[in-house]
């Protein structure tokens, strides 16, 4: 009898150990860190996009050489799935800290408490522009969210047959209507009725209507198909009218929903820049009446004090910078109020 | 039978016949305001057609050379756009539904649809103050290295404010729209298909490759399509962006590009007077009837997805 050599475990044999790749990043990092030392210039995005080739290749060929061709290219495919992650990541850190970087510069008390009037320099704020987007969301909002609701009501709750299948298509098509085409409609409209070269605050708000309504269409239609039938048939054996079952049964249920679809809405809306570039105008002062004259938003005056520097241009940089980080906060609290509306009060569904 | 029984007539109660009116007059607005945009843009544009274009930029000899540049540079800049999000916007959902570990794949959807959450004025004040000095090196080292390649042709543009810059924006700008639709498809797909791959011994990539992609392949075709009119509507960062000219040229890297609709619209209209403002609406026009194509095609194959598969 002779002795017959332990086999090795089956189970691991021709498999890389678990913390190879690890290694091999670490590895590769250190290579190419003390290459670039060497040559004397290292820039870290230049390293940091070599070392990722390496790795995945490394990966690849040494997976290559044990584990078998399958394996390998399950490896390579890991890699390249999560550096593209990764890659996506880069813009949004990027623009983060660029924002908050540069926006702090003029992130003070003048800022927002005092208009562009009589400011050729130093100093001055956005106090005008964040007026005008508050005043045009709201009136945006105002018009949008009643037919918004209206029509999902109609869509889920009534509507049958032809004209309900052309208004969901019609919703669809106005969805993808580009945000400057909006703005030329609008235009149109008040050009026809008071003739050329009009600009209006009020104007902007019907042009980023045709923007919002859609958006809060879709999200309230969702909701209310959520609403379980057994509660409007209850409702309806107790005798009670339709629309009282909308009112107090149906919409109810779906508050919260909609409500966070639309807060979503408005937070698409108020960042949008084209609409009102050509139809609010552009002023330098303070203006509280959407029914008459120009009327400045935030993202405008980011764009105008970008587009029109003047003999300081890093004074109009820095405000177009704080306008950019205002902006994006008023978005964030936007998105954050929604997601905590939908999060505290949607009804708890059995899950 | 055919006696005649009094029915009782249903009662149709004031409150009932009110709100199911109201409802029904909202909805047809909708319809009233699309119409209402065609037409209205019909109407301004018609004067633009016989207009006298000499004064316009370039001087072109009618509308349809003056909106013919700006029409292919519109196309172009959006499809390079879609090249570079299409195939990070399907990495990353699949990382996202397939590959992160699950506990924290919601947080990670989240942070991708931050994204979505930036206006594009600032995308537009990014790209230019941060994205096209950082990519002017690369871009020369491009010319330099692969000039021979005609899209890659000096001489490079010195600021980086090329149509390829404005590329790399609009992708960023319409990735999480399109990541956001590929996730859901993959995540729809039948577990017990996923399932079945692996426990023939498929890896990962292959249940992956043989399972999710051909399930959500439809569905993926829709999202870019929507991705690609979401680009080709774009307006403000590419206005700030692009250092425009009316060139048609598919070069990449030169400081002579191809602006699109939307950009010249925004760039002109502020001062623009008189036939000048037909003009410009009329390309809007010619914006709006490209866009809307592009999406009528995506919700065709959306609904032609419904009615084959079982998901939705």
């Amino acid at each position: 009898m002779s002795t017959v050599a332990p086999i090795a475990n089956a189970l691991t044999a021709g498999k890389l150990p678990r913390y190879t790749p690890a290694w091999v990043l670490l590895g590769s990092a250190i290579i190419i860190t003390g290459i670039a030392l060497l040559m004397g210039n290292p820039s870290i995005p230049g390293i940091v996009v070599v070392t990722a080739v390496l790795f995945v290749v490394l990966v690849y060929l040494l997976s290559l050489v044990v584990e078998g061709s399958r394996k390998a290219k399950d490896r390579l495919m890991t890699s390249l799935v999560t550096l593209a992650f990764l890659l996506a990541l880069v813009p949004l850190i990027s623009v983060a800290a660029t924002t908050i970087g540069l926006g702090l510069a003029r992130f003070d008390l003048e800022f927002f408490t005092t208009s562009m009037r009589n400011v050729t320099d130093a100093g001055g704020g956005a106090l005008h522009a964040i007026v005008g987007t508050l005043l045009i969301t709201l009136a945006t909002a105002i018009i949008s969210i009643p037919i918004g609701i209206l029509t999902a009501i109609y869509l889920v709750e009534y509507g049958r047959g032809k004209l309900a299948k052309w208004i969901t298509f019609m919703v669809d098509i106005m969805i993808g209507i580009p945000s400057i085409v909006a703005g030329l409609f609008a235009y149109a409209l008040f050009a026809l009725i008071f003739g050329p070269g009009i600009r209006l605050g009020i104007a902007g708000s019907i042009a980023l209507s045709l923007l919002m309504i859609p958006v809060v269409v879709r999200s309230t239609e969702e909701m209310l198909k959520l609403v379980p039938n057994e509660l409007r048939e209850a409702s309806l054996a107790l005798g009670v009218p339709k629309y009282l079952t909308i009112i107090k049964v149906v919409l109810p249920t779906s508050l919260a929903g909609i409500v966070t679809g639309s807060l979503l809405a408005v937070a698409r809306v108020i960042g949008e820049t084209a609409p009102l570039l050509i139809v609010a105008g552009f002023t330098q002062s303070m203006n509280y009446n959407l029914f008459s004259d120009r009327m400045m938003s935030l993202p405008l005056f980011v764009y105008s004090s970008y587009s029109q520097q003047g003999a300081d241009p890093q004074q109009f940089l820095d405000r177009a910078w704080t306008g950019a980080l205002t902006l994006i906060l008023i978005v964030m609290a936007l998105n954050l109020l929604g997601r905590l509306i939908a999060r505290i009060f949607s009804p708890k569904l059995s899950r | 039978m055919t006696t005649q029984t009094e029915r009782p007539k249903p009662v149709i109660r004031l409150g009932d016949r009110v709100f199911a009116r109201s409802t029904l007059i909202a909805g047809s607005l909708i319809l009233v305001a699309l119409a209402a945009v065609a037409i209205f843009l019909i109407v301004e544009a018609i004067p633009a057609l016989g207009a006298d274009t000499t004064e316009l930029k370039g001087s072109p000899s009618n509308f349809w050379t003056y909106v013919g540049p700006l029409a292919f540079g519109t196309v172009w800049a959006a499809f390079l756009a879609l090249l570079i999000a299409v195939p990070l916007a399907v990495g990353i959902a699949l990382f996202i539904s397939h590959y992160a570990p699950r506990r924290l794949a919601q947080g990670l959807a989240y942070v991708i649809d931050l994204l979505a959450a930036v206006p594009s004025v600032v995308f537009g004040l990014w790209g230019i103050k941060v994205l096209a000095p950082a990519v002017q090196p690369v871009y020369a080292w491009l010319t330099d290295n692969l000039g021979w390649i005609p899209i890659f042709s000096g001489p490079v543009s010195g600021t980086g404010r090329t149509i390829l810059t404005v590329a790399i924006v609009l992708a960023v700008m319409i990735l999480p729209i399109i990541t956001a639709m590929a996730r859901e498809v993959f995540l729809q797909t039948p577990k017990l298909h996923e399932e079945a791959a692996l426990a023939l011994g498929a890896t990962r990539w292959e249940m992956v490759k043989m399972a999710v992609l051909p399930f959500g392949r439809s569905g993926l075709v829709s999202a870019s399509i929507l991705g690609l009119g979401r680009a080709l509507g774009e307006t403000m960062a590419v206005a700030m962006v692009l250092s425009p000219s009316t060139v048609i040229s598919f070069v990449l890297l030169q400081s002579e590009n191809p602006n699109t609709i939307a950009s010249n619209i925004a760039l002109n209209f502020p001062e623009a007077h008189g036939t000048g403002v037909n003009v410009l609406i009329a390309t809007g026009l010619i914006l709006f009837v490209i866009t809307f194509a592009v999406n009528f095609i995506a919700r065709a194959i959306v609904a032609r997805r419904k009615e084959f598969s079982g998901a939705n």
